[in-house]
């Protein structure tokens, strides 16, 4: 990543209060009313609901202010249009019209699509965190859960992981990438709990894991010729320590966004069989600070 | 490599960077023998999509020669030595969209979608050498451009057609004629054109191509007499938009009705003199309160007949204030919008090429060395010396 000027990527966090209390008062005010307009608990059949976290809303909101304010503070042109889209984020934040807050904080429940629309009634069932994230895969349930299968694949669609080695049927043993306060690398041994072919595969860790979690992956064949949905589910106890600290880094602030590139990931994969990089291609210096236009 | 970077608003340079380079293994690069400016850069470099980063490498409107071909790449497909054109939205062939002809919609070419998401709830596909939204991309304005996915993506071309007859199907030809295309337009149908910039001057010869009985174009007189004149010689009738009575005068052209169709090819930058709302825009982008300036889409919008469609190529980033949502629902307008599906567009538009139903070099007016950008530049944006649209060399 290029830590310049002129993007800040919302939701970024390190959220300070700040002076410029006059300006976001009244769009707090906005968001507060907007909120308050909103019918709790309204679910609709089939589709996820329209509620999203308030945390996350006020997420939105806060990385909304913060260009706001960084763009108010910069007197320049592209500091008013940073404010703009600062604005237009907090009216976001206000709305709850914030797309990746769609599956936090919620427990397995079925695994039918119309389960999924049904959020509220399993919140706050298990204590951790839950993460849910869905996509569609334009291949067979066959050949996703061939790919899934060999957890020795996964490293190729999972960031974070370094490895993973079959131990037998069962049991495989995962290393994942971490910083060197926390030791390097996080190690587990997990175990497959249920195996369905072509359609569902859960696992958990076994005693003495670095990180005791348990997840799933499920593929349900499309309508149409739409491919497969393919859903992966976590649920971890966030370990304490400095472990902890690096955990809450790599996965506590946004556990959604993690997973959900690995699942996008794996589509890339499957779909077109590479993950497109950035890295290496041509960038300018700007010494000149360039010529004007 | 030579490459056209942006350093700032309003700010653009001509740097030596490191060449282009295979980078995945479905990967072209092209060394480009022609490049264009769009107005889609000025909203770049005018700052009004500021996911910019000093130093990224802009456009996306080339075509060139395919230099080199990853491993991954199917050469039943695009061979070295293929003459080729770029479509601007870099698509994937596979996902939901793509199969659906909805390119610019690509699930997979997008690295950095999450920008995107916040912004619009979904991300769309990964555009050349156009911000961080979509994707971060090194663009075409260079001596050399990586193409992702290029056995989808690279567009071959006759060997019989010159530069500037091909170069358009990038992006400005397929973006007007998906613009018209869009509105089912019928042989007694009054299509009204916003802009006549480069996509307003193929918008009006799309919307003639696909059968339209009459096409009304509006721009600046004073500003573009130019553009206004290239109009005029396609067969356009043309209002000045300096006219108080722009809504008037279309209402008296089609009997009171309004345009059956109404296009925005002016896109986020709109000026206005004389609607109170042109000034309200401008204030509030400049309180950044609001990013865009949508005054010729709310007069589309106003002007259009009831049930007609309104078509927006013209380019938004962002949110808008004072929108007539009274208007477009309660006299049944049909939206039309989006970044254009270029590559759905190729073969059908090669074929209107080759038939001479139109000679898409009509509407270059300037070929400048790519060392000369930033006068290039200038002088696109400030519409000056009769510059309608600027093709850069990159081999000068
Ligand atoms: N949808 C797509 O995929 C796509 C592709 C290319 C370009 N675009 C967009 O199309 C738009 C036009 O592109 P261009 O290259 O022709 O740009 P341009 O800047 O050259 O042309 C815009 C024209 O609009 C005129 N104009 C400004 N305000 C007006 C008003 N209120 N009423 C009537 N005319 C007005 C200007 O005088 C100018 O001639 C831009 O927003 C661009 O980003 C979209
Ligand atoms: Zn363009
Ligand atoms: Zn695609």
């Amino acid at each position: 990543m290029v830590g310049t000027s002129h993007v800040a990527e919302p939701g970024a966090s390190g959220v300070q209060a700040h002076p410029a209390e006059q300006f976001t008062a009244p769009l707090r005010r906005f968001r507060e009313a907007l909120a308050s307009s909103r019918p709790e608990g309204h679910t609709r059949q089939g589709a996820p609901a329209p509620l999203f976290d308030k945390a996350e809303r006020l997420l939105s909101a806060a990385a909304g202010s913060m260009l706001a304010l960084a763009g108010l503070r910069r007197r320049d042109v592209p500091g008013t249009l940073l404010a703009g889209f600062g604005a237009a984020l907090i009216y976001r934040g206000a709305s709850g019209r914030v797309p990746l807050s769609r599956a936090l904080g919620y427990s397995t429940a079925g695994h039918s699509p119309d389960a999924l629309a049904d959020r509220s009634a399993h919140r706050g069932a298990e204590l951790g965190v839950h993460v849910r994230q869905s996509l569609l895969i334009n291949k067979s349930p066959e050949e996703l859960y061939d790919f899934w299968r060999n957890f020795e694949n996964l490293p190729q669609v999972m960031s974070h992981l370094k490895s993973v080695r079959r131990l037998d049927e069962r049991r495989s043993h995962w290393v994942a990438s971490a910083p060197a306060i926390a030791g390097g690398a996080v190690e587990w041994d997990a175990e497959i709990t249920d195996d369905e072919p072509n359609s569902r595969i859960s696992w958990r860790t076994v005693e003495g894991a670095d990180v005791a979690h348990r997840g799933s992956v499920c593929f349900q064949r499309a309508l149409g010729d739409r491919g497969t949905a393919v859903r992966i589910e976590l649920h971890y106890q966030p370990p304490a320590g400095a472990m902890g600290r690096w955990f809450a880094k790599l996965f506590g602030e946004e556990p959604q966004q993690q997973i959900r590139e690995d699942l996008r990931n794996f589509k890339r994969r499957m779909e077109i069989g590479e993950v497109i990089s950035l890295e290496g291609q041509p960038r300018g210096s700007c010494h000149g600070r360039g010529k004007r236009a | 490599m030579k490459a056209v970077v942006w350093c700032a608003p309003y700010k653009v340079a001509v740097e030596e960077v490191p060449d282009a380079k295979i980078i995945n293994r479905r990967d072209a690069v092209v060394r480009v023998t022609s490049t264009a400016i769009c107005g889609s850069d000025l909203h770049l470099v005018d700052g009004f999509i500021p996911f910019m980063k000093a130093g990224d490498v802009i456009g996306h409107e080339p075509m060139g020669i395919v230099e080199e071909l990853g491993p991954g790449v199917d050469q039943s497909k695009v061979k070295v030595g293929d003459r080729v054109v770029v479509p601007f939205p870099l698509g994937c062939g596979e996902c939901f969209f793509c199969r659906r002809q909805l390119w610019s919609c690509c699930d997979n070419t997008n690295p950095k979608p999450r920008l995107a998401e916040e912004l619009f709830g979904q991300s769309t596909a990964g555009i050349l050498g156009y911000s961080h939204l979509t994707g971060g991309f090194a663009g075409g304005q260079a001596q050399f451009l990586r193409v992702p996915l290029a056995d989808v993506n690279l567009q071959k071309m006759p060997e019989d057609l010159t530069d500037h007859q091909a170069l358009f199907l990038s992006d400005i030809f397929p973006t007007g004629y998906m613009a018209a295309e869009a509105c089912d337009i019928q042989p007694d149908d009054t299509v009204a054109v916003w802009g006549c910039g480069p996509v307003g001057q193929f918008t009006i010869r799309s919307a003639q191509l696909l059968g339209a009985g009459r096409v009304v174009a509006i721009d600046d007189e004073q500003r573009v007499p130019e553009r206004m004149e290239m109009a005029r010689r396609a067969g356009a009738l043309v209002i000045d938009m300096h006219d108080q009575y722009v809504h008037d005068r279309l209402l008296d052209i089609t009997g009171g009705l309004g345009p059956d169709v109404c296009i925005d090819a002016v896109g986020m930058e709109a000026h206005g003199y004389t609607a109170l709302t042109a000034a309200y825009d401008k204030i509030k982008t400049n309180l950044f309160m609001e990013t865009e300036r949508p005054h010729a889409l709310r007069q589309a919008i106003e002007c259009c007949r009831k049930g007609g469609t309104v078509s927006i190529p013209g380019v938004y980033g962002g949110f808008s204030d004072k929108f007539p949502l009274g208007a477009l629902m309660n006299k049944g307008l049909t939206i039309k919008t989006g970044q254009t599906h270029v590559h759905r567009y190729i073969g059908e538009l090669l074929g209107h090429i080759r038939a001479g139903r139109i000679d898409p070099s009509f509407v270059v007016t300037h070929r400048m060395p790519l060392t000369q950008a930033p006068q290039a530049y200038e002088m696109f944006r400030e519409k000056q010396d009769g510059c309608i649209k600027v093709v850069l060399d990159p081999a000068r």
